[in-house]
């Protein structure tokens, strides 16, 4: 599986994703450069990383969206390719409309960094397959912009279908006010499109890729993407 | 000729504006009794060469359309100077 | 223009003109008004700071570079620095912190190092005055708006509080970052017939003569010192971090320097002086942003995130590629050449001339008078008689933990990310923060400390216990001190007592150093802190780096366990002078412990040795709230209580809150207990109690549970 990991002028995740993804995988990663218009012909798996792409001014994500790369990125999303966007990632996939909804600065108006409990809420992603439902992971936060919105009518639709991959809970599984780090509806963490194709998070999983630093949890969401990629052949 | 023009982006009635009711508590705070609400936005001014103030207010919204605003969460309204 | 608009002593002003041999022009008189200001020309404290040693085994670049740099080992080097940005963050708090930390990590990327974490000082006056609050929230702020977006981790730091610092806020900030050793950029490297080079932002008036604004107390008015505020864009730092990383690898440079203080002026005389060439500057072909700017105004610019390069012309057209691709300004603007003339042209006339080594060097070092302060015996005046035992043991520790300078930092530092780069083993909220290295065993582990309070009360032994602490603190870690850093914050040195404080803390300060074979590599010194309302407390604060072999030899704090036996090594007479339990009570007296360099050296030795033979579960060194918040922190980071019982003579309130000499408590497995026994032969050592329930109870003192203890640390 060779992955692709975009850098926009101002991500400073791009290359912890890429260590964490070789570390957990041994498979090949690449950096590709905002500016160019296509993707290496042999592209299974894009990563938007986080980071503050273009200074968060204007709105984060905002301007990364418009970037030459993500015409590509969009359609290797469309043509059902494995895509992920991870917290800036996250902003840009929602700007760029390969998801739904946006994010707004959180509740607390701070940014916050600390480790994160999630609950697993759906295991029939490529991204989690690995994952037991309702298992309860450990995989960092770090970001000013994280609570995540929805019109009402849409939230229940992405509820309905199964959207929520993510959410924010705490050690035992409870979701609640005191486990929600940013205000996001629903305690929403993490969503997936209808495809099942594109996943946006605003927690970190190559933050939780080694033992030592952070927590082992995300080699599972990464070997989950690899294992599923291998079996489907995508 | 030369316009300015001024872009006025606010947050839809129904997204949460926590910033303004942030700017709300701390103004109460400091005694403003008469205060019942704040609302924060964003004010950008582009300048544009159009043949006419029509053409600058056209352009302004394919700006906004383009990358100023997130139409999801934000709506606008635009004022030419000259018209 | 007269020399003293240009913020100039006369003594000064006639060895400009001595070395001139002619009249000085305004251009020329401006900018030597900048360089030779207190900020920029150290003429204060340069003789002070010889004192420091500054060799040492691991040392491979010392002090008066852009950084220091010791040896990690297999070819590869830590580069690291403090600075203050103390006058800006009193004006302008966001800006100020923001700037500060964005200046000091281009010092490090100055040196072809990539930036791989910050630690912040901060001093902050009465916490619950409004001004204080505003103050620390813009700072923090600040602090985490910048380091978070340009993608260095803030991995620990410092936050204290006193009134002295009502006006006058501290803001230290640190870098260390990685460079193999053979790649390491210098200022020395220039050579006659190559480019002068800007890269980074377009030159505005910001902060223009900020550097002499440093130099002067904060007046009444201070509205009318905004103008000097520089603005920070982090994210134009970040594509300038990329930026030159990219040309360092490519080997596209002779030499970087950063524009910081005097911008461009200060950059390329440095290098020119310390090359040994001259240059020729083109002022009119710097990109700037602000119309109509004079040649003095655009050498002084403290527009940030700009760096000087000097390049091969061969190599000008890869340079600029690189400089486009990261969508950088990039200009050509001068040239350097044989001999020690430094000329600014501007549109065809010659602006200034003057030899560069005169500009950052030759400045007349000011010999201030120095006197003790007559009051100080009265300061050491203090009967422990006088001072009641607590009525309410539970009480007296709530309080204790409650003491904003104790008290858990956790809301500041979450708003720090202190994990990008995925290099934090260990992070804020702990006596020592520790870093892996990819690729390696051995782990980085550092500290940030300082003791105002104890440097008031006796600057000598204060400034030793200044250095003392962070040693020990990385000792108990499992990591010998290799070098430090520091940044002198202090008030006015014209004032003869003053000047004899900021003596003794330097004298204090080097004893340590000497006895632990750590030298000073870098530093930075801030005087003129005061204002009509009064002066801060003399605050040498301390950034101490070392190496751990492995991650097995690395011993952490709160991590107790059940059935764990408690012990206290070091001496069991402390001293509640300048203590955190008299302070938090207002109380300012008594004569701090001297400091022991054989006792201190033996205590290292055997913290190394209980770290790395696993002698321990838990370690932590003493120091603010002695032996109570010792306790106290190590038993609400482990989420398990204690049971204790003091069998010594001493008093109990001493023994549980005096401070001073090299002590530490340790949480020891059963099995352990021999080895450690024996670790600790010979060094005072007593057994304290056992791990284990909910409550942290001393026997005859107080009794709390663990939630009782981290509701009051955590919200006051």
């Amino acid at each position: 599986m060779n992955t692709a990991v975009i850098v926009f002028p101002g991500s400073n995740c791009d290359q912890d994703v890429m260590h964490a993804v070789a570390g957990s995988l041994g498979t090949k990663v690449r950096a590709v450069w905002h500016k160019e218009t296509t993707l290496p012909e042999d592209t299974d798996f894009v990563i938007l990383p986080g980071g503050f792409s273009f200074g968060d001014y204007l709105r984060c994500g905002a301007m990364a969206a418009r970037s030459p790369i993500m015409k590509a990125v969009a359609e290797h999303g469309r043509r059902g390719g494995l895509l992920l966007g991870i917290c800036n990632g996250f902003q840009i996939l929602t700007e760029s409309r390969l998801l739904p909804g946006a994010l707004l600065p959180n509740r607390t108006l701070n940014f916050v960094c600390r480790p994160c409990f999630l609950r697993v809420e759906s295991v029939s992603t490529p991204f989690t397959s690995l994952f037991s439902k309702g298992q309860v992971v450990q995989f960092p936060i770090a970001h000013g912009d994280g609570l995540y919105t929805l019109p009402e009518e849409e939230l229940k639709a992405l509820e309905d279908r199964g959207g929520v991959v993510f959410r924010y809970s705490d050690s035992d599984g409870l979701t609640g006010d005191n486990a929600n780090p940013n205000g996001s509806a629903n305690n929403i963490a993490g969503i997936v499109n209808e495809r099942g194709n594109i996943l946006g998070l605003m927690p970190h999983p190559e933050r939780a890729s080694e033992a030592l630093t952070g927590g082992e949890d995300g080699r599972v969401f990464w070997q989950s993407i690899l294992e599923s990629f291998t079996k489907g052949g995508r | 000729m030369t316009y300015r023009v001024s872009i006025f982006i606010e947050l839809q009635e129904g997204v949460l504006d926590i910033q303004g009711k942030a700017v709300e508590r701390s103004l109460a705070g400091m005694g403003h009794d008469a205060l019942r609400s704040v609302k924060v936005g964003k004010y950008i001014q582009v300048w544009v060469e159009t043949g006419s103030a029509e053409d600058a207010r056209k352009e302004a919204e394919r700006m906004c359309d383009d990358l100023l605003v997130n139409s999801v969460i934000e709506q606008f309204r635009i004022e030419v100077e000259g018209e | 223009m007269e020399y003293t608009q240009a913020g100039l002593r006369e003594t000064e002003y006639e060895e400009i003109r001595r070395v001139l041999g002619r009249e000085p022009n305004e251009c020329e008189l401006r900018i030597m008004g900048v360089m030779w200001s207190e900020h920029c020309s150290y003429k204060s404290t340069k003789n002070l700071l010889k004192l420091f040693p500054n060799n040492g085994d691991r040392v491979v670049l010392g002090p008066g570079e852009n950084a220091g740099i010791i040896d990690l080992g297999d070819g590869l080097g830590a580069a690291f620095k403090a600075e203050s940005h103390n006058h800006p963050s009193a004006v302008a708090p966001y800006q100020g912190a923001a700037t500060g930390v964005g200046g000091i990590i281009r010092d490090i990327l100055a040196l072809g190092a990539r930036p791989v974490a910050s630690m912040d000082g901060l001093f902050f006056g009465e916490p619950s005055s409004p001004r204080t609050q505003s103050l620390a929230s813009g700072i923090v702020h600040g602090v985490g708006g910048y380091g978070n977006a340009v993608g260095v981790p803030t991995v620990g730091g410092k936050t204290a509080y006193d009134p002295s610092y009502n006006e006058n806020p501290l803001l230290n900030a640190f870098c260390i970052g990685l460079i193999p050793l053979d790649e390491i950029v210098s200022s020395r490297t220039a050579r006659p017939g190559q480019a002068v080079v800007l890269l980074g932002s377009k030159t505005g008036r910001d902060g223009i003569a900020g550097a002499a604004f440093a130099s002067v107390e904060l007046s009444e008015d201070n509205k009318a010192s905004r103008p000097s505020i520089q603005i920070g864009d982090p994210f134009g730092e970040k594509l300038l971090i990329e930026a030159c990383l990219e040309m360092n690898e490519k080997k596209l440079i002779v030499s970087m320097q950063d524009m910081g203080a005097a911008g461009i002026i200060s950059s390329s005389s440095e290098v020119a002086a310390k090359s040994g060439v001259g240059m020729i500057l083109h002022f009119d072909k710097i990109p700037l942003r602000a119309e109509n700017m004079e040649p003095w105004e655009i050498a002084l610019s403290e527009s940030q995130e700009r760096m000087l390069l000097i390049v091969d012309r061969s190599y000008l057209h890869e340079v600029m590629e690189v400089a486009e691709k990261w969508e950088l300004d990039c200009a050509e603007f001068g040239e350097t050449v044989e001999g020690d003339e430094y000329t600014i042209l501007f549109h065809g006339e010659r602006a200034a001339s003057l030899p560069a080594t005169l500009i950052g060097d030759r400045c007349p070092l000011i010999p201030w008078p120095s006197r003790r302060p007559a009051d100080l015996e009265k300061k050491w005046e203090f009967d422990v008689d006088d001072i009641p035992l607590p009525e309410d043991w539970n009480e007296t520790l709530l309080s204790l933990l409650a003491d904003p300078s104790l008290a858990s930092k956790k809301r500041i530092y979450e708003q720090y990310d202190s994990m990008v780069q995925l290099n934090t083993v260990i992070g804020p909220g702990h006596p020592v923060s520790m870093l892996r290295i990819k690729g390696r065993d051995s782990l980085i582990a550092m500290t940030l400390d300082a003791d105002p309070w104890k440097c008031s009360l006796d600057p000598f032994r204060g400034g030793a216990e200044t250095v003392a602490r962070p040693v020990r603190d990385l000792a108990v870690a499992g990591a010998r001190a290799a070098g430090l850093t520091d940044c002198l914050n202090f008030p006015s040195p014209e004032v003869p007592e003053q000047y004899w404080v900021l003596e003794e803390c330097v004298k204090g300060m080097a004893e340590a150093c000497g006895a632990f074979d750590c030298p000073v590599v870098s530093g930075n010194v801030s005087l003129y802190n005061e204002s009509p309302d009064g002066a801060i407390l003399p605050t040498p604060v301390v950034g101490t780096v070392g190496i751990i072999p492995s991650i097995d030899a690395a011993l952490s704090a709160g991590t107790w366990e059940e059935g764990d036996v408690l012990f206290l090594v070091g001496p069991c007479n402390p001293s509640l002078a300048g203590s955190r339990y008299l302070l938090s009570q207002g109380k300012l007296a008594g004569r701090p412990l001297p400091f022991y360099p054989e006792a201190e050296k033996d205590f290292v030795e055997r913290a190394l040795k209980t770290a790395s033979a696993k002698a321990a579960h838990s370690g932590r060194a003493l120091s603010g709230g002695g032996l109570a918040a010792a306790l106290a922190k190590e038993s609400m980071e482990s989420g398990i209580g204690a049971s204790i019982s003091l069998s010594i003579p001493t008093r109990k309130d001493i023994l549980l809150f005096g401070e001073g000499c090299a002590r530490a408590l340790y949480a020891v497995p059963m099995s352990r207990v021999p080895l450690f026994k024996v670790l600790w032969n010979g060094y005072p050592c007593i057994q304290l109690g056992r791990v284990g329930g909910e409550r942290l109870s001393v026997e005859g003192a107080f009794s709390l549970t663990v939630s009782e203890l981290l509701s009051k640390w955590r919200n006051g």
